[in-house]
């Protein structure tokens, strides 16, 4: 399986040593979870059984027995097992929907149990939206597996061909004589069965389905609106104490001397150094606090002379040959005969994932064993560096995964678990490791800044002839164009998780990586050539585009939106944008309101339409949306990082503003009903957009032209101000390279 | 310096010995073992470690044990009556007003606090009321529906 947002291109490359669960390892699951029964079955030859193949770094580890994934006890219960993690997009719910359809079992017959590398089949971690789209269907094969065994023992139970058999809520009965039934528990009862399956039973058709595809509340809310939801943080052992590091003032900063002697003098203070490491331990974290901040540290500061107004010509000096990401015609041969061109350079800013929950870790040594409590989206790869870490044998480090107060990318990188084991380790006592915000901030894996150039080009009767995009550093994910272009080229000079040397700290995949700036990037770009050519800028998308799903979510959000056809600038301050992400097809559309005096946006309204095929849970679906646009004003509006040399100046909510209540529009979301298709992603294609519908409903509104997000009321200003002394910019030929004027 | 604090928790007189100039919030989550109040920020600037101080919606992380001596706190842990969920319990999972949750009893308490000032907030009241408790989900759609339905709930009387 591949998928076109290029995961299986730039992913890391792990070492696919983490094999299968074997028998054996199930039936030490069974003993950990306090008994119960499951049924063993092999069918033929276990790999050919796989439907969906495992393969590569999404899924070369992950177990082709079902049983790694289904387990029925003699109560009835089902508990279904994922390697995936829950940090909010809701798959605790739409995978219990997906294994109750295909078992035939009742929704609420399903416990999850997720992110646990003890009891939980192997996964690479919880991003791209992939959980549904790939993951899912793993436990429905696996469902439809365990059910496919099912009917064979109640077919020897009945004494009839098991072509009689019947399922439904839970049961098994004769299709010829209704009184012969049995619960799924009973038919396993008292018995540890094997069994061999001669054929792959069909998979349900989503024709049939009942539970999928209807709409379901988040199975984990009474949990969380009562506050025993367990996050890392919140897990208590006897005897645990808190961490609290030593952190450099600057990225490359080194520590020259340490003075620990005024924080030992804070009653109960433990100081240890591993290595690097330069920690206090303490039994309550505001002691172990206040004690780090009393350690006397010298550092080296770096001169790197980088900071967040340079970085994009430093960026530009840095980047590598290009690779061809898609092309058609020839840009050159396009370029001749175009009657206006239209050059700009786009730019964005480094961007935190800032969730609310900090990087947290508990870790636990008992012996040759470690045990860690940690928030990350993967748990696997957790368990793997810390049991090289440590010279630990991988099967000696369990990491489970409580709820996780948010992700969106950034807790695939997960130091904060290695620090705790190591402390654990280095101490023999329980270590809590909670980064403050501070050093959530700065070992943020920030989603990279990135300079986009557009050179394109309309011929005499406004069509586009040619476009030629580079994209540097942001990465490849969304910057195929899809409109109807005779000569494009796509050209990706990095990607977005480009290694120590390019960037002054380190990047990573944010909700949806490339995606955000890509859009926005081209649709701004694609507005100014909808103004230059005089056209409505709906009209314009859609004069070029024959993609059916494309045209069909664009008609949709503009149907909810009551977009009516206008030259742009119309002065409505209406935005367009519309991508692909995660195999997802979304269109959105706003309208905004531009305080000429301060330079502030008001977003009034966000109308977003979305394509992902057959849905599984149309509340989530929706509920992710919503969140996505949301969370979109903020790198849209107000989210940068600023830093000089190495040194962060945003280290909290204070200067790192992120969307509150007031900034709310009113959104409206249309999802656009495409059952033919398998599911596509969900929890991060609708935020692709905002950057790009904002910036053309800014340009539309006003006229001026915002090249670089976020768009802060000093940019706008800015932008207003060049608009008013050269009416005429926006329509002009660049030629020039006008980077430094706008990297401000 | 190790005192005796004095303060209600959760409609229960408790007694904590511990330093004065301790924040509410660390005692709570490691002394009380009640994690509900969750740490995001520290300074007072995102809201997730809300709690009801005599009625009102406060950071617990800047208050100190000092500052709240002899009144009456009131963690999401005290909020379930008899069993039963708060009405802006029963509206958070009606309209399915969070994603990760660890917003979420903040969210629920701020609103608490928002509501015993206000009984009948209009939306503007409750957005302002609201809008310094952070979601980086972008669960606020939700989150005001839910305000507002527990508000017509709790209209009748006392909750
Ligand atoms: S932790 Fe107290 S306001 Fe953020
Ligand atoms: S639900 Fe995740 S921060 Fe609000």
């Amino acid at each position: 399986m591949r998928f076109k947002d290029g995961y299986l291109q730039t992913a890391p490359t792990a070492d696919v040593d983490a094999g299968t669960m074997s028998r054996r390892e199930f039936l030490k699951r069974l003993g950990l979870l306090g008994g119960g029964l499951i049924i063993y079955c092999a069918i033929g030859d276990v790999t050919v059984s796989a439907r969906t193949p495992r393969q590569g770094f999404l899924s070369g580890n992950v177990p082709t027995d079902f049983n790694a994934f289904i387990r029925i006890t003699a109560d009835n219960r089902i508990t279904c097992f994922v390697g995936k993690i829950e940090m909010g997009q809701g798959p605790i719910t739409s995978f219990a929907q997906m294994a109750a359809e295909e078992l035939d079992v009742a929704y609420e017959a399903v416990d999850m149990v997720m992110g646990d590398t003890e009891l939980c089949p192997w996964d690479a971690g919880t991003w791209g939206s992939l959980s549904t789209r790939l993951y899912g269907n793993f436990v429905t094969e696996a469902a439809c597996e365990a059910k496919g065994v099912l009917k064979e023992l109640a077919a020897e139970r009945f004494n009839c061909p098991v072509a009689r058999i019947i399922t439904g809520n839970g049961k098994a009965h004769d299709s010829e004589q209704p009184a012969q039934t049995a619960t799924y528990g009973e038919l396993t009862a008292g018995k540890v069965i094997e069994k061999h399956l001669k054929d792959l039973p069909p998979l349900k058709s989503p024709a049939d389905y009942t539970i999928s595809g209807k709409p379901y509340l988040r199975r984990d809310a009474l949990e969380k609106v009562t506050g025993n939801a367990q996050y890392a943080g919140d897990i208590r052992l006897p005897g645990m104490v808190y961490a609290k590091i030593l952190r450099p003032p600057a990225h490359g900063a080194r520590q020259l001397s340490a003075d620990t002697s005024a924080a030992e003098r804070i009653e109960g203070v433990e100081i240890v150094r591993d290595g690097d490491l330069l920690a206090v331990l303490h039994p309550y974290p505001d002691a172990a606090q206040r004690a780090v901040e009393r350690i006397n540290a010298q550092f080296t500061l770096p001169e790197t002379g980088i900071n967040d107004k340079n970085i994009f010509d430093h960026l530009l000096k840095m980047a590598p040959e290009p690779s061809i990401a898609s092309q058609a015609g020839d840009v050159k041969t396009g370029e001749k005969g175009t009657a206006a061109i239209i050059e700009e350079t786009y730019l964005n800013n480094y961007v935190s994932h800032a969730p609310m929950e900090t990087h947290t870790a508990l870790a636990h040594l008992e012996g040759q064993k470690i045990t860690i409590w940690a928030s990350t989206q993967a748990p696997f790869a957790v368990q793997r560096e810390v049991a090289q870490t440590l010279g630990f044998q991988q099967k000696n480090v369990r990491v489970i995964t409580p709820f996780v107060g948010g992700g969106f990318g950034g807790k695939g990188s997960s130091g904060q678990a290695v620090e705790a084991a190591r402390l654990a380790r280095k101490t023999g006592k329980p270590v809590m490791v909670m980064w403050s915000r501070a050093e959530e901030f700065f070992y943020d894996t920030f989603r990279p800044a990135a300079v986009v150039k557009i050179r394109s080009g309309l011929d005499n009767a406004g069509h586009m002839q040619f476009w030629d995009y580079h994209v540097y550093f942001a990465g490849r994910r969304a910057c195929e164009i899809f409109y109807d272009i005779p000569h494009h080229r796509e050209s990706v000079y990095g990607e977005w998780n480009m290694g120590p040397g390019i960037h002054p700290f380190a990047v990573g995949p944010w909700r949806a990586p490339a995606a955000n700036t890509n859009v926005y990037a081209r649709d701004l770009h694609l507005n100014l050539m909808a103004a230059k050519a005089g056209k409505d800028p709906l009209e314009f998308r859609l004069g070029q585009l024959k993609d059916r799903r494309m045209r069909s979510v664009l008609e949709a959000a503009a149907k909810k939106f009551g977009w009516t056809s206008a030259k742009t600038p119309s002065g409505r301050g209406f935005g367009i944008s519309c991508g692909i992400d995660a195999e997802t097809y979304v269109a959105t559309m706003a309208e905004v309101a531009v305080d000429e005096k301060t330079g502030m946006i008001d977003v009034k309204r966000v109308v977003c339409a979305q394509d992902m095929g057959r849905i599984i849970n149309p509340q989530g679906a929706t509920i992710q949306m919503e969140g996505c646009i949301t969370m979109g004003l903020g790198y849209a509006l107000r989210e940068e990082i600023r830093f000089d040399n190495g040194r962060l100046m945003d280290t909290n909510f204070d200067t790192y503003t992120i969307p509150s209540f007031s900034w709310l529009p009113k959104i409206e979301t249309v999802l656009v009903p495409n059952p033919s298709l398998p599911p596509k992603g969900g929890g991060e294609p609708a935020i692709i957009c905002m950057g790009g519908v904002l910036a053309t409903a800014v340009h539309d509104a006003t006229g001026a032209t915002l090249r670089q997000l976020p768009m802060t009321p000093e940019r706008v200003k800015k932008a207003l101000a060049v608009k008013k002394n050269n009416p005429a910019r926006g329509e002009m030929l660049f030629r020039s390279n006008k980077l430094r004027a706008y990297a401000q | 310096m190790i005192e005796t604090i004095r303060f209600t928790l959760n409609h229960r007189p408790v007694s904590v010995a511990t330093g004065r100039e301790r924040p509410l919030l660390w005692v709570l989550r490691t002394d009380m073992e009640l994690t509900g109040a969750k740490f995001g920020c520290g300074e007072g600037l995102c809201g997730a470690c809300t709690v009801l101080v005599d009625g009102e919606a406060q950071p617990s992380c800047q208050l100190t044990l000092g500052d709240i001596t002899g009144s009456e706190i009131l963690t999401i842990e005290g909020l379930t009556k008899n069993g039963d969920l708060h009405p802006l319990q029963q509206a958070f999972i009606r309209h399915d007003a969070m994603q990760c949750g660890f917003c979420t009893p903040g969210m629920i308490l701020k609103a608490y606090g928002l509501l015993l000032a206000t009984r009948e907030p209009t939306y503007e009241q409750i957005i302002d009321g609201m809008d310094d408790n952070l979601c980086r989900c972008g669960a606020h759609v939700r989150i005001v529906k839910a305000i507002q339905t527990a508000a017509e709930a709790m209209k009748g009387g006392p909750s």
